[in-house]
C-alpha cells in the first residue's frame, strides 16, 4: 500500500540498540466474496506497514479503536499469527518468516497475556496444570521439581501457592488474570504483550494487576507492548505511546508527549473523547472534539490519509499523499505524527488539580 | 475552536451539532465539501443545577426499601437488600458499583423483568405514583416499552438478527398504539432520524448485522424512546463502544434528554462517564446503597471508604503517574454477607473507629453532614476531615 520509506531509525532515540525492532509489518486477510460472476478476492487490510522500536525493560503502549489492528500487531510479535510481509526482528534475529522449529526458543523470550481470563484459561486442567506445561515444554525445571516453581510463580502473582490443583473456574476475574500472567512468566520471558489485559475486569480488580505488572516490569526487567484502549490505564502504565488508527500508526512519541501535546488529529480527538473525572471537582470543562461517523472498512480504506474521512482538517492533498510518520516541527526527537496538518494541542488533558 | 464564553454560544454550536448528526457517515467525495461543515462539534455539557427537585413534586419513579432475593441450591443469593432512590423527570440518575453489587438487578426489578418463579421481590416500586412491585405480567407489558424503556448493553445480542432494525422499532410502537402499519413506519424513520442514523429510508430496511455497533446502539435507543417513555434505563449503554463513538452516544443521550425531559437511570461502572452525564450518584456495595448525592457531592466531596477506594483506583486520563492504591480483596459472596458493614473486611479505614460497630452494627444511611439530600453509610465519625487530609491530596 505505502509508498512512503520511511526512515528506519526516525522512531529509534538514543544509541541503545532496541530488544525488538518491528519494520513495514502487514497483515493482511483474504476473505472470499461472492460477487457476480466469478469470486474476487478482497483483503482486510488488519495492519498495513507498522513500525517501532522495543527497549528492554521499556513499556510501550498500543493505543486505538477496535479494529485498528492493535491486537493483531501483537499476536503478530508472538508469531500466533505469521505477517504477510515485514520483519520482526528480535535481538537482531528476523522471526517474522521462521519455521516454527527454529522458532521454539523465540517463544520462550516472548509471551502474551490474554484479554479474557475466562476463554484463555483451559477449564479441564488444573492451575498447576496450566503453568507447568510451558516449563516442560521448555525443559526449564527437572523432574520433580515443578510444583516447587509453581508454587513460587503463584506467591509471586499474589495468589495462595497452595490453591495450585484448583481449576480455573474456582478464582475470580482479577485471580485468573493473575494465572495468565503467572504462566507467561514461567518461561521468564523478556518481552510480554499484554493485550487488554485489565480492561475485563472491575474497577478495583483493575488496579490490583495494574500493580501487579509494573512490579514485575520494575523486578523482573520484563518489557512490556502494552494493548489497550483505556487512555488512563496507557497513561499509566506506559513509557512510550503508538496510537494507531485502521492499520497504521498515526503518532508515536513518549508519555509526556501524547498526552501533553498531540500532534495528529485523531489524536486529539481520541483524548478528548475519553471522559474525564476533572470537571466534577471544579475543573473548567476541556474543549470536546466530536467526531462524526465511524471507522471506514479495512477492507477499502481511505486513499491517503486513512484518517482524512472523518477529520476536520482534511484538504485534497490527504486524498492523494499519504502523510509519512516523521517527526514534525515544534516536536521533540522521538515524537512522530503522520499528518500533513499537524500542530500541537496543549490544553486537552488539563490536570484536575 | 475556542471553548464559547456565554449560553447562547453553547446553544449555537449545539444546534449545529445536531445538523451534523444527519450527516454523520456520508462519506464526503474528496475535499468537495466546504471545510467547517466538517468541523468537529464541540459540546461543553452544561450542568443542571444541583437541587434535587426544586419545585417539591413528587419524583417520577421512587424505590422504596427494594430487596431481591435469589433462592437457589446453595442457599439464598441477597442481591438487592433495602435499596431506596428516586429519580425525578429531567434527571439523570447514575448507579454506579462494581460487578455484583446488584446494580443491574435492581434496575431489571423497576423493568419488572424477573422470573416471578424465582425470584423474591419485596419493598415498593412507584412509577408516577402508580405501584409495579406485585403487578400481573398483563399489566406490566403495558408499561414496558411506553413509559418505561431500557437501553442493554451489548446492541449486538438485545436486537433480533433475524427482522429488519426497522420492522422491529415499528413493532415497539404498533404494540401500544393502536395504528396502520404506514404510520408506524413513519414513525420508525422518525426515529432513526433523531437518533442520528443517516439515510433513515435505507437503514430501515437494512439487518442489525449491516449496523456498526455505534449504529446499532442508536437504533436501539431509537427503539427504546419510540414511545415517548417518561423513564429510560440505560444498563452500561457505551461499555461495548469504543471511546469515540461513546462520546457522540453520550451526547445523543444527553440531547435527547434535553427534548424530551425524560428520567433517566444510567447504570455504570465507569466514573468519567458518571462526572459527564450524571445529576445524582448511588453508589452500590454488595447490594446495599453506600453513598447517594448529587455528582458534586459523591466525586467531589466523598464521604465513605468504599467510594474513596473506587476513585483511587482508577488510572486518569488527566491525572499524575503515581501508583494505583486498589481496594484490597474481593468483594463479598452474596449468599453470606458479612456481619456489620458489608465493606468492613475492605476498609482500610475500620480501626478508627472506636470498638467493634463496624464488624457489629450494619450503619444506617445518614446525611453527611446532618442534613442535606448527600448521605453515606459509614460509622467513621470524621468522614470529611479524613477525605480532606489523606485521600484527596492522593488524588491529585
Amino acid at each position: 500500500m505505502s509508498k512512503t520509506v520511511r526512515p528506519v531509525d526516525a522512531t529509534t532515540g538514543g544509541t541503545e540498540p532496541a530488544l525488538l525492532q518491528v519494520r513495514d509489518l502487514k497483515m493482511h486477510f483474504p476473505i472470499k466474496e461472492a460477487a457476480g460472476l466469478g469470486r474476487t478476492k478482497k483483503l482486510v487490510q488488519a495492519v498495513d506497514g507498522v513500525n517501532f522500536d522495543l527497549k528492554a525493560g521499556e513499556s510501550l503502549g498500543l493505543v486505538g479503536e477496535s479494529g485498528c489492528g492493535k491486537s493483531t500487531t501483537g499476536r503478530m510479535i508472538t508469531r500466533l499469527l505469521t505477517p504477510t510481509a515485514g520483519q520482526i526482528i528480535f535481538k537482531g534475529t528476523d522471526i517474522a518468516q521462521m519455521k516454527e522449529k527454529d522458532l521454539r526458543p523465540f517463544r520462550r523470550q516472548l509471551q502474551i497475556v490474554f484479554q479474557d481470563p475466562y476463554s484463555s484459561l483451559n477449564p479441564r486442567q488444573t492451575v498447576s496444570n496450566i503453568i507447568s506445561t510451558p516449563l516442560r515444554v521448555h525443559n526449564l525445571v527437572k523432574r520433580g521439581k515443578e510444583l516447587e516453581r509453581v508454587q513460587e510463580l503463584l506467591e509471586r502473582v499474589g495468589l495462595n501457592p497452595e490453591h495450585h490443583n484448583r481449576y480455573p473456574n474456582e478464582f475470580s476475574g482479577g485471580q485468573r488474570q493473575r494465572i495468565g500472567i503467572a504462566r507467561a512468566l514461567a518461561v521468564e520471558p523478556e518481552v510480554i504483550i499484554a493485550d487488554e489485559p485489565v480492561s475485563a475486569l472491575d474497577v478495583s480488580i483493575q488496579a490490583q494487576v495494574m500493580n501487579l505488572m509494573e512490579d514485575l516490569r520494575r523486578d523482573l526487567g520484563i518489557a512490556f507492548v502494552f494493548i489497550a484502549h483505556d487512555l488512563g490505564v496507557v497513561r499509566h502504565f506506559c513509557d512510550r505511546v503508538a496510537v494507531m488508527y485502521l492499520g497504521k500508526i498515526v503518532e508515536q512519541g513518549t508519555r509526556d508527549e501524547i498526552y501533553g501535546a498531540p500532534q495528529h488529529p485523531y489524536t486529539q480527538a481520541l483524548l478528548s473523547a475519553a471522559p474525564d473525572l476533572g470537571t466534577i471537582r471544579g475543573v473548567p470543562p476541556k474543549e470536546r472534539i466530536r467526531l462524526v461517523g465511524d471507522v471506514p472498512s479495512p477492507i477499502d480504506p481511505p486513499s491517503g490519509c486513512r484518517f482524512r474521512t472523518r477529520c476536520w482538517k482534511a484538504e485534497d492533498i490527504c486524498a492523494t499523499q499519504e502523510p509519512p510518520l516523521i517527526a514534525q516541527a515544534k516536536s521533540g526527537p522521538g515524537h512522530a505524527a503522520a499528518c500533513h496538518f499537524a500542530e500541537p494541542k496543549v490544553d486537552l488533558t488539563a490536570a484536575t488539580a | 475552536m475556542t471553548t464559547p464564553a456565554g449560553d447562547e454560544g453553547r446553544k449555537d454550536l449545539q444546534d449545529r451539532k445536531v445538523g451534523q448528526e444527519t450527516m454523520v457517515g456520508t462519506v464526503p467525495s474528496d475535499g468537495e465539501v466546504a471545510r467547517d461543515a466538517r468541523n468537529p462539534s464541540i459540546a461543553t455539557r452544561e450542568r443542571r443545577s444541583t437541587t434535587l427537585t426544586p419545585s417539591g413534586e413528587t419524583p417520577y419513579l421512587v424505590v422504596e426499601d427494594l430487596t431481591v432475593k435469589f433462592p437457589t441450591a446453595d442457599g439464598v443469593v441477597s442481591a438487592v437488600n433495602g435499596l431506596s432512590y428516586a429519580v425525578p423527570l429531567g434527571r439523570t440518575l447514575a448507579i454506579v458499583g462494581e460487578s455484583g453489587s446488584g446494580k443491574s438487578v435492581s434496575s431489571m426489578a423497576v423493568m419488572g423483568l424477573h422470573d416471578r418463579k424465582r425470584t423474591r421481590i419485596t419493598g415498593s416500586i412507584r412509577l408516577g405514583g402508580d405501584e409495579i412491585v406485585g403487578l400481573p405480567d398483563s399489566e406490566l407489558m403495558k408499561i414496558r416499552g411506553d413509559a418505561v424503556a431500557m437501553v442493554f448493553q451489548d446492541p449486538q445480542s438485545s436486537l433480533h438478527p433475524l427482522y429488519t432494525v426497522g420492522n422491529q422499532i415499528s413493532e415497539a410502537y404498533r404494540v401500544h398504539h393502536k395504528v396502520s402499519k404506514d404510520v408506524a413506519k413513519k414513525r420508525a424513520l422518525e426515529m432513526l432520524d433523531l437518533v442520528g442514523i443517516p439515510n433513515p429510508i435505507r437503514r430501515f430496511k437494512q439487518y442489525p448485522h449491516e449496523f456498526s455497533g455505534g449504529m446499532r446502539q442508536r437504533a436501539m435507543i431509537a427503539m427504546g424512546l419510540v414511545n415517548d417513555p417518561k423513564l429510560v434505563i440505560a444498563d452500561e449503554p457505551t461499555t461495548a463502544l469504543d471511546v469515540t463513538v461513546q462520546a457522540q452516544i453520550l451526547d445523543l443521550l444527553n440531547n435527547l434528554q434535553k427534548e424530551f425531559g425524560s428520567a433517566i437511570v444510567l447504570i455504570t461502572h465507569d466514573l468519567g462517564v458518571v462526572a459527564e452525564m450524571a445529576d445524582d450518584v448511588l453508589v452500590m456495595y454488595a447490594g446495599r446503597c453506600v453513598e447517594y448525592g448529587t455528582a458534586e457531592d459523591v466525586l467531589a466531596r466523598p464521604r465513605m471508604p468504599y467510594t474513596w477506594g473506587l476513585l483511587e483506583s482508577i488510572p486518569t486520563v488527566s491525572a499524575a503517574s503515581e501508583r494505583l492504591r486498589p481496594i484490597k480483596g474481593l468483594p463479598p459472596s452474596l449468599l453470606a454477607l458479612p456481619s456489620g458493614c458489608s465493606f468492613n473486611p475492605r476498609c482500610p479505614y475500620k480501626d478508627r473507629v472506636k470498638g467493634e460497630r463496624c464488624i457489629t452494627d450494619l450503619p444506617e444511611l445518614l446525611p453527611v453532614d446532618g442534613a442535606g439530600a448527600h448521605t453515606s453509610r459509614c460509622h467513621l465519625h470524621d468522614k470529611a476531615s479524613i477525605y480532606e487530609a489523606e485521600v484527596a491530596p492522593r488524588l491529585g
